[in-house]
């Protein structure tokens, strides 16, 4: 499958195939992930929307190294992710996937900045913390802690945060669920932002279907399997969604 | 049927049960030592009052050079007085079969007919001796078992030059040698310490004291002073010879038991403070934490109606389980731990029967203050609980507010990784938390400090005072002050390489009311064995002006150099005369008076004062002196420096290394309950946190030093808190041992600080390896999907 977005170039970043997710729920077995196949273009924008459930935190985990499919194959540029172990999923993480959660997951301890430099100063090249922060348009509160800014605002270090190593792959986990909606805007209008100018592959979970329309490619999942994929022939701007 | 919020008491309990032990361990700690050292003490104090009683042991004691038998019947005139005993004692060298060593001896007499007035013995095995036989004697039990003498076994007493055969028909136990201490002694040497209690009509004979006794005791009437008898009987004795008579509480065996008595008791006050204090800590870090964690929960709790007072209850119960489960086993634990230590003070101090004591004042005394350390550890988190309004509850907490630390605005900043920054902050955010965890193990390195430093400070009187003090070989002392003639005999002796005459003289030193009496000792200003040397091991010069007095002397009798002191000699015509201090030494054992020899031969107006004499013998020619030694009538005692070092050493190896052992593992108890549970919050504070940047690529090994990185920052801290904290508890250890018989040098080993150092890293370590478990096991997922 191909997607059509702007950015892509052919190649799959990842390529998954008949990922298949059962968690041991007590004495229940929860099929989270019912052998998916879909892949990943270098650069491509893709969101997956789907109620609770529906098996697309499953596969977002998957996807950055966090979990491990039950069945089926993750390659990332060659490299076989199901093969990896621990130490070679933790690299992967380290070198290659930036994550924006829904709850920020900021160290209170640390300072915007400071909360930048926690990853630069583990990754082999990247961006220098003052300018992660200057994309996303808080230059002027490097020095604030977490408590002395907005949800808002602690979405976007997260998000400079994610971007400062230079990811290939960018994963989203709800990052406007605990917003506004002009606050979600400006957070979303980052993360395009980064995807434009950085090329990193991106993907973004939510269950907000209005987001879907600034993406290349939009991905529903229900009960673990794909329902619908779509392509977008024009990505719309951030700032003209509506919800 | 157990009400919902009680089944949820059970399960939070379970859930962080690891945490609840820990904490329960150190309350353990403490409440055993509270239980055993109060069943120690009810026991020693009861066994002793039931002995002494039965036994009719006496409340003054005093002896003198020989007292007509016809003044026995004024002695019942004295204050106070209800009975009387005058008996014969004297002191001999002993020939034992088996041992080459000469060994002290002290012959006792036992009246002809019946059994002594006071202070009499219990027999063990055997029968009492026949008064018609001179042979017949009893002797203490612990020098037979020592020598392995079995009745009808004999031994030889070297009565004025003569061997005089003693057949043992039976032996004892006698309350004026629950602590067999030879004079002079740091420790009790069954093997070269023996009592023997025979007919008085033999004995007299032998030491010419047929008509007359040398030793008196008296009992008194309930509720009578001791002062008022003393003062007239020293009267009473003084054209006898008299030297003085001590209150029960001066008498050696007495004094060393209640020594340990009063020890016991201080025991059981500080140190179960100490564990119940850290405890209340954790209790109170880990409660705040729980009620953190349960914030939501409290808050919907209380919008369905639970009171105040119900949640409140529901904390403080949380923390009475634990410290109450740390009860228990802590009692438990006392108890056998309390059989252990009366065995052990049976092995040094003997009753004829062991008077087990426990009551449950001890229990109710436990138990109460467990309830006090969980009140105390439980009050904070319950007034939290008892503070948060439910609205307000059931949203989020607001996220915690950090800053710079201290460390980084002076200038460190730039120094220190993002990681470092983490755990200096987090630390800086809680200063509180952190100094009282800091104390906590600072404690657990105290204790080893203290526990092993009072080792070496007992190493340090013993080669201070046998290396620096005493480098003799020998001791000889003779039973009456004697002429040049003594040290002649003595240096004649072949193997005998060098003498040095002791020279003294029994003395009272009075300042106003307050009087000792002492020896003075002079000692030869080039004396190379037997030396007056401080702690400090400066030899002291003996000067001409004055006296010089032991500190501890001075202390007593509230002098300082450049005062005067009367000084009563209790020899010969006791001539009195007004001596000034001109310095004082701070030595270890026994209190001393000393002067210089010419000073002293004036003040007697040349009369012999040669008391003893020290010797450097020839190691090859050991036995031949001992022979020689034992055979002179002159001699009446013979101490031997090498059998003082071994006993020494013998002790050190059957008590001390337990002693460490018990110490090292209640230290370890507190720190690794303070370390382990330090871990637990902030693991459980920072899961979220170290999680996130496990998802960003963190490694274990990096996260791991956000966490440990705190907790070696802490034990770091700790620890030179902790030595300088167990320094000066030992401080207060030496001052609170600081007595007229020995006073304890402050000394504490470099090794000892490193031990106990490692001792507390190595606490530290096994808390990070059992919290790095948990950390292996955080689930990433699951802590980024809720928010705290």
């Amino acid at each position: 499958m191909n997607g059509n977005g702007s950015q892509a170039n052919g190649a799959p970043a990842v390529s998954m195939r008949g990922v298949t997710k059962v968690y041991q729920m007590g004495e229940v077995e929860v099929h989270a992930l019912r052998g998916i196949s879909l892949d990943f273009e270098e650069g491509g924008f893709t969101v997956l929307l789907g109620p609770s459930g529906s098996g697309k935190s499953t596969l977002l985990n998957i996807l950055g190294g966090l979990d491990v499919p039950t069945a089926g194959q993750v390659v990332y540029r060659g490299q076989d992710l199901t093969e990896a172990d621990e130490g070679e999923l933790t690299r992967y993480r380290r070198r290659r996937v930036g994550f924006v959660f829904q709850f920020y997951n900021l160290i209170p301890s640390l300072s915007a900045r400071e909360n930048v430099e926690l990853v630069t100063e583990i990754s082999d090249d990247p961006l220098p913390a003052q300018e992660a922060l200057d994309i996303v348009g808080l230059a002027d509160r490097s020095s604030h802690f977490p408590s002395q800014m907005s949800g808002g605002e602690q979405q976007r270090v997260a998000i400079a945060r994610a971007i400062a190593k230079r990811p290939d792959i960018l994963l989203c986990d709800e990052p406007t669920g605990a917003l506004d909606i002009s606050t979600g805007i400006t957070v979303l209008e980052a993360i395009e932002r980064v995807n434009r100018e950085y090329g990193a592959t991106t993907a973004i979970i939510t269950h907000n279907a209005a987001i879907s329309t600034i993406a290349d490619r939009v991905i529903s999942l229900a009960d673990g399997r794909i329902s619908r994929q779509r392509v977008n022939e024009t990505r719309a701007a951030a700032s003209t969604i509506e919800w | 049927m157990i009400a919902a919020l009680d089944r949820k008491l059970l399960r939070d309990l379970w859930r962080v049960r690891s945490m609840g032990l820990t904490i329960a361990v150190v309350v353990a700690s403490g409440i055993a030592l509270l239980i055993a050292s109060l069943i120690c003490f009810d026991s020693l104090e009861t066994t002793r009052s039931r002995y002494y009683a039965r036994n009719e042991f006496g409340d003054v004691f005093a002896n003198a050079k020989r007292v007509p038998r016809w003044v026995a019947g004024s002695l019942d005139e004295l204050p106070g007085v209800e009975k009387v005993d005058t008996r014969v004692v004297a002191g001999v060298t002993l020939d034992v079969p088996g041992s080459t060593e000469p060994v002290n001896g002290r012959l006792i007499s036992l009246p002809d007919s019946g059994r002594p007035v006071l202070n009499d013995v219990t027999l063990r095995s055997g029968r009492f001796p026949d008064p018609g036989r001179a042979e017949e004697a009893l002797v203490n039990e612990r020098f037979a078992q020592g020598h392995g003498l079995a009745l009808g076994d004999q031994v030889f007493a070297v009565i004025n030059g003569r061997r005089q055969g003693l057949e043992i028909v039976g032996t004892v136990l006698s309350p004026e040698y629950v602590y067999a201490i030879a004079g002079g002694d740091l420790l009790p040497d069954p093997k070269r310490f023996g009592v023997f209690w025979m007919a008085r009509r033999h004995l007299a004979t032998a030491f010419d004291m047929e008509g007359g006794f040398n030793d008196i005791s008296l009992s008194l009437a309930e509720g009578a002073s001791a002062q008022p008898a003393i003062a007239e009987l020293d009267t009473l004795l003084e054209p006898y010879g008299g030297l003085g008579a001590i209150p029960r509480a001066q008498q050696i065996s007495h004094w060393y038991l209640q020594n340990e008595l009063t020890g016991l008791r201080g025991m059981a006050l500080l140190m179960p403070m100490i564990f119940l204090g850290i405890a209340a800590f954790l209790l109170n870090v880990v409660l705040r934490r729980l009620v953190a964690v349960q914030r939501e929960q409290i808050a919907v709790l209380k919008a369905i109606g639970y009171s105040n007072l119900r949640l409140g209850l529901h904390y403080v119960q949380w923390a009475v389980v634990v410290s109450v489960l740390g009860g228990v086993l802590g009692i438990a634990l006392g108890a056998l731990m309390s059989a252990g230590m009366l065995n052990l003070y049976m092995e040094y101090f003997r009753f004829p029967d062991l008077i087990m004591r426990w009551s449950w004042g001890h229990i109710l005394a436990a138990l109460l203050a467990c309830g006090a350390a969980s009140v105390l550890g439980a009050y904070a988190a319950v007034k939290s609980v008892v503070k948060l309004p439910p609205a307000e509850a059931m949203r989020p907490a607001l996220p915690d507010t950090f800053r710079v630390s201290l460390l980084e605005r002076l200038g460190l900043r730039r120094w220190l990784t993002q990681p470092l920054r983490m755990v200096l902050r987090n630390l800086s955010r809680r200063p509180a938390r952190a100094a009282m965890s800091v104390v906590g193990i600072a404690f657990s390195a105290a204790i080893m400090v203290m526990a092993s430093a009072a080792m070496d400070s007992f190493e340090e009187l013993m080669q201070l005072q046998f290396n620096v003090v005493q480098r003799q070989d020998v001791t000889v002392t003779f039973f009456e002050p004697e002429g040049r003639a003594a040290y002649y005999e003595l240096a004649s002796v072949p193997g005998v390489l060098e003498v040095e005459p002791l020279n003294g003289v029994s003395a009272r030193l009075r300042n106003g009311h307050r009087n000792r009496q002492v020896g003075i000792q002079a000692l030869q200003p080039d004396a190379r064995l037997q030396r007056v040397v401080g702690a400090d091991y400066q030899p002291v010069q003996l000067d001409r002006a004055g006296l010089i007095l032991s500190r501890k002397l001075a202390d007593v009798l509230g002098v300082e150099p450049g005062d005067t002191l009367r000084v009563e000699a209790l020899q010969g015509t006791r001539p009195e005369q007004d001596m000034v201090v001109s310095a004082t030494v701070d030595d270890l054992m026994g209190v001393s008076a000393y002067l210089e020899p010419d000073a002293l031969r004036r003040f007697l107006s040349d009369t012999a004062t040669l008391s003893g004499a020290a010797l450097g013998i020839d190691p090859a020619a050991r036995e031949s002196v001992y022979a020689a030694l034992k055979g002179m009538p002159v001699v009446a005692g013979v101490a031997l420096q090498h059998a003082m070092m071994e006993n020494f050493e013998t002790f050190v190896a059957e008590n001390v290394n337990n002693q460490l052992a018990v110490n090292l593992l209640f230290a370890m108890a507190i720190a690794f309950g303070v370390i382990y549970n330090t871990a637990r919050i902030s693991l459980s504070e920072r899961s979220r946190e170290l999680a996130s940047m496990r998802v960003m690529g963190f490694t274990r090994a990096e996260i791991g030093v956000v966490l440990f990185g705190e907790l070696a920052i802490l034990t770091a801290a700790a620890i030179p808190v902790g030595l300088a904290l167990g320094y000066s508890m030992l401080a207060g250890m030496v001052a609170a041992y600081e007595t007229e018989l020995f006073r304890m040098p402050l000394v504490a080993e470099p090794g000892t600080f490193a031990w106990s150092s490692a001792a507390v890293a190595v606490a530290m370590g096994l808390s990070a390896l059992v919290v790095r478990h948990k950390l292996n096991r955080l689930d990433l997922v699951e802590v980024l999907k809720t928010r705290e």
